[in-house]
């Protein structure tokens, strides 16, 4: 099969692979349908991942139609001709996190887990694509992919919905989502947003249908904060206002009441040395990551909550701790638990409360995905998502 | 995650499912090392020991721990006591009476380590009293094979690819609660533990503890050898633990191997180090 592999740094290309096969009885091989580039492959793209090595299969957010089960999966589960999304973790579903839905935390999905535990004490699920810290599994920018544990991953499209509509319910999409929900957001509430990129307007919209009554978001780029603003969001460009003085402002002196970092919005990451991935991007977007959960904790009101959906992967410099502390914030933050969002967001996504599909700005084949990481990387062509299609010959 | 591995200093709370430790002690300046065994000794200590000498760089790494080896293997032949023959209460001077290997007081290398499992006790013990299930889980065993109800014979991996065998009885076996075993005479490794089942309060699965002591060839040099090359035990028994719990709640161990990769992709191992 063609699958798209790294091969270094700024060096992605189509390589003629194996097709994947069953391993494990509780595996399941799927012929992926769409599959997207998503802005953490850009930190392996740019070489700063470790635990990557030459070949590796790259792509976390994909789904497709099911091609075989292994013989520990169930039909009631899955069976041939399934059309699912695989969320981007990979989950045991019977340890004791699996059991309290807290499925990004699952204890037995990664073979490498020593290599985390030595850097965090504990190693949360593995990762498709996604560096062998994180467990070295093929990812699916392929025409196949192998999906372990397929008994608790992959979840059923419901009929009458396209791949555009419900691919990012794979990743991003719950990932917004988890981000408004740590808000715990009530009546009246205004709700300021970091980073208008995939993330950061999923969790507009999330905020919005969580019952926000006012969501502000903070950008630079015009393109990404004038989809924040049909998403209904308050668009305020950090160039040319301030920030704090304009969130005191919309909160008629108050403050937000809760708080969402999304600048890290690639970052699904938890490799060691990732948080330098991070000062790479926000060097690109004009600032740095922790002067973003600064302003974030500056700007939050008393007892409100700042929510990081994206990932902090090292030692943080300089956090303003007496702020947080003193103004009695809630920090929620952790990789989505995207199997626990499934249900609630597919309806959603039936319901029309939201169409994902305003996000994909380029569709193009799987052969071009190289072409397509160069045009992500440099935000070229107005790029904000590309979705790959790994079987239109 | 920092290898926790301790020198047994004393008895302490942790020490407490160890069987007791025989005290025997060899017969005082009495030569334990066979005349042949002496002579192989003697040269292979003076080789081992020049050898060392010559070594100029990386003197730490490599000098000492050899320096260390030679120089006991020409005490061992010069005099003809063997220490650690002595505190393993054997020898190949003589027989000795006694039929165990066990680690004397103060020699061994203790270990603790435990895991929560999602299983009930009587599952994961059913399964661990198997012990030929144990190389499923525990990848430095290469083999256990049962002699009867309470022998069994165990072959594992060691430093620079050779094996080490002993083997082993068990001392106590309470259903669904706990093994307690020792290695027999002649062990590569004298080793001596506990495995406990315990189920937790609240439905918080059982907690597995195992507790092992094991005396290193040659020693703590043999130990330090031994983590240098990443072969550490204190590793291996959380490693084991982990696989044992992937196992008994999914079924399976989580593997990548036998997945594709692209066209400059090499063999993948898991543990990538």
């Amino acid at each position: 099969m063609k699958a798209l592999a790294w091969h270094g740094k700024n060096d992605v290309r189509i390589d003629n692979v194996p097709d994947p096969k069953i391993i494990n009885d509780r595996d399941a091989i799927i012929k992926i349908t769409s599959t997207a580039i998503c802005g953490s492959d850009l930190h392996l793209y740019n070489g700063f991942t470790p635990g990557m090595m030459a070949g590796d299969i790259l792509g976390h957010e994909f789904m497709g139609e099911v091609v075989e089960t292994g013989k520990g999966v169930s039909g009631e589960k899955l069976k041939k001709g399934d059309r699912v999304v695989v969320p981007f973790n990979i989950a045991c579903g019977n340890c004791f996190f699996c059991k309290r839905d807290l499925y990004s935390s699952c204890d037995n999905t990664n073979p490498n887990a020593g290599l985390v535990e030595k850097q965090y004490g504990y190693a949360g699920s593995a990762l498709f694509g996604y560096s062998h810290t994180l467990g070295g599994y093929a990812g699916g920018q392929a025409e196949y992919v192998r999906v372990p544990f397929a008994d608790v991953g992959p979840y059923k499209v419901p009929e009458g919905l396209t791949d555009e509509q419900v691919l990012f319910l794979t990743d991003i999409f719950p990932t917004g989502y988890m981000a408004a929900e740590n808000c715990n957001i009530q009546p009246g509430d205004t709700v300021a947003v970091w980073g208008a990129g995939p993330v950061g307007l999923f969790a507009i919209k999330s905020a919005f249908l969580l019952g926000a009554e006012r969501v502000l978001a903070i950008d630079r780029f015009p393109e990404r904060l004038a989809l924040a603003q049909e998403a209904g969001a308050i668009p305020i460009n950090y160039e040319q206002t301030p920030v704090q003085d304009e969130i005191r402002a919309q909160t008629h002196g108050m403050g937000a009441d809760s708080c969402i970092d999304a600048v890290g919005l690639e970052a699904h990451g938890i490799s060691p040395d990732a948080i330098y991935d991070k000062v790479m991007q926000v060097a690109r977007l004009g600032t740095d990551r922790i002067h973003v959960l600064r302003e974030a904790i500056m700007a939050c009101r008393k007892s409100g909550t700042v929510s990081l959906p994206g990932v902090y992967v090292g030692i943080v410099d300089k956090m303003p701790m007496g702020a947080a502390f003193g103004k009695g914030l809630t920090l929620k933050m952790g990789q989505t638990h995207v199997q626990k969002y499934l249900p609630k967001l597919m309806g959603h996504i039936q319901n029309g409360d939201l169409d994902p599909t305003f996000l994909i700005t380029h569709t193009l084949p799987l052969e071009q995905a190289p072409e397509a990481y160069k045009i992500f990387k440099e935000k070229k062509d107005g790029c904000v998502k590309v979705v790959l299609k790994p079987h239109t010959a | 995650m920092s290898i926790n591995y301790t020198p047994n200093t004393n008895s302490s709370a942790q020490t407490a499912d160890l069987p007791p430790t025989a005290t025997i002690t060899g017969k005082g300046g009495h030569p334990n090392v066979s005349d042949t065994e002496r002579v192989i000794s003697g040269v292979a200590g003076a080789v081992i020991a020049g050898y060392a000498l010559t070594q100029t760089k990386n003197t730490l790494g490599t000098a000492l721990p050899l320096g260390l080896l030679g120089g006991y293997l020409l005490y061992r032949g010069a005099t003809g006591n063997c220490p650690t023959y002595t505190a393993l209460r054997t020898g190949t001077g003589q027989q000795t009476d006694s039929k165990i290997a066990v680690i004397p007081e103060g020699q061994g290398i203790k270990i603790v380590k435990a895991m929560t499992i999602q299983k009930p006790a009587s599952e994961l013990y059913t399964f661990w009293r198997n012990f030929e299930n144990l190389p499923v889980f525990m990848k430095h065993l290469e083999a256990v094979t049962v002699t009867d109800e309470t022998h069994s014979s165990w072959t594992a991996k060691a430093p620079f690819g050779q094996t080490v065998s002993w083997d082993a009885e068990i001392l106590s076996d309470e259903p669904n609660k706990r093994i307690v075993w020792r290695s027999l005479e002649h062990a590569d490794i004298p080793n001596t533990g506990t495995v406990r089942f315990e189920e937790l309060s609240a439905g918080r699965g059982t907690a597995v503890t195992v507790s092992l002591e094991y005396n290193p060839p040659l020693g703590m040099v043999g130990a330090v050898v031994a983590k240098m090359f990443g072969e550490e035990p204190g590793t291996q028994v959380h490693d084991s633990l982990r696989r044992f719990k992937e196992l008994m709640e999914t079924g399976e161990l989580p593997t990548i191997q036998g997945q594709p990769n692209g066209v400059l992709g090499r063999n993948k191992t898991e543990g990538m180090a």
